[in-house]
C-alpha cells in the first residue's frame, strides 16, 4: 500500500506531473506515492520524470483503462 | 540511463501572449522546475501580458492557417474571409476554452500559479512596459524588471535557452 494516493484521472499535461511533484515535496524521503492517471502520455512521462528527478518508479501498470504508478521519494 | 549529467537551469523568452502560445512556456516551464531545474522566464513583446493581473486571453483563427478545431467527428479550418468576420474570434476563443476544459488541460492562470510557486523567476522587459505603456502595477507580484543584459546574464549561466 503507498502512503499516499493521487488522483489525477481526467487530468492532461503536465498536471499529473506537477501534482505529482507537489505531492511528493509534502512527503518523507522514502514514503511511496501511487498516482492515479488517464492521460497515456503520463506513462512515458513520469518515467522520464523519474530517470531525472531521481525518484524512484517502483511500478507502472494499466487498471481498467486507468495508469497507476508507484514512486518512492528518494530526490 | 547514460552517464551524461541532467542540464541543471533553463531559460526561455515568452514573445506571444495569445490563449494558444501562452500554453508551450508555461507548460515546458513549470515541468523543468517540478524535474529540479533553476528556470528563468522573460516576458518580452506580446509575452508581456501574460503577466497583467487580470488575464483575458484570446486566440483567433485569423492568418493562423493550422489551426484547426475538432467538429463532429471530423476537423474545421477556417478561411481568413471567415476568420475576419467580427465574433468569429470570439467564438474561436469560447471554443478552445470549452476544449481545455473538457479535455482536463489546466488553464494558464493555474499554470502560472504554478510557476509562482514553484520559484520560477519571471522577468518582465522593462522596454515592453515603457513602449505599450504599461504599468507595473498592471502586473502580478513577483516579477522583476529587467533588460535584454539582465536575460542573457540568466542564458549565459542557463544549460537550456528557449524562444517562443
Amino acid at each position: 500500500m503507498a502512503d499516499q494516493v493521487l488522483d489525477t484521472k481526467g487530468l492532461n499535461c503536465p498536471l499529473p506531473i506537477l501534482k505529482a511533484k507537489k505531492a511528493l515535496k509534502g512527503m518523507p524521503s522514502g514514503a511511496t506515492l501511487e498516482i492515479q492517471a488517464t492521460d497515456p502520455g503520463s506513462v512515458a512521462d513520469f518515467e522520464a520524470f523519474c530517470r531525472t528527478t531521481g525518484n524512484e518508479l517502483l511500478e507502472s501498470k494499466t487498471e481498467d483503462g486507468v495508469y497507476v504508478f508507484l514512486i518512492k521519494h528518494t530526490a | 540511463m547514460s552517464d551524461k549529467k541532467n542540464a541543471k537551469s533553463m531559460s526561455i523568452i515568452v514573445t506571444k501572449g495569445s490563449l494558444d502560445w501562452a500554453y508551450p512556456p508555461f507548460i515546458i516551464g513549470t515541468t523543468a522546475a517540478a524535474m529540479g531545474l533553476d528556470v528563468t522566464m522573460f516576458f518580452t513583446f506580446y509575452g508581456l501580458g501574460l503577466l497583467k493581473k487580470k488575464l483575458d486571453l484570446q486566440v483567433t483563427p485569423l492568418g493562423n492557417a493550422a489551426m484547426e478545431m475538432p467538429l463532429m467527428g471530423g476537423h474545421m479550418a477556417m478561411p481568413n474571409a471567415v476568420a475576419m468576420i467580427p465574433g468569429v474570434d470570439k467564438a474561436a476563443t469560447v471554443m478552445m476554452k470549452n476544449l481545455i476544459k473538457k479535455k482536463g488541460v489546466a488553464s494558464i492562470e493555474d499554470l502560472r500559479e504554478t510557476a509562482i510557486e514553484s520559484d520560477i523567476r519571471m522577468i518582465a522587459c522593462q522596454m515592453t512596459l515603457d513602449l505599450f505603456e504599461y504599468k507595473r502595477e498592471d502586473l502580478i507580484d513577483g516579477h522583476e524588471l529587467g533588460g535584454a543584459a539582465t536575460y542573457i546574464e540568466a542564458a549565459s549561466q542557463s544549460d537550456i535557452n528557449l524562444f517562443i
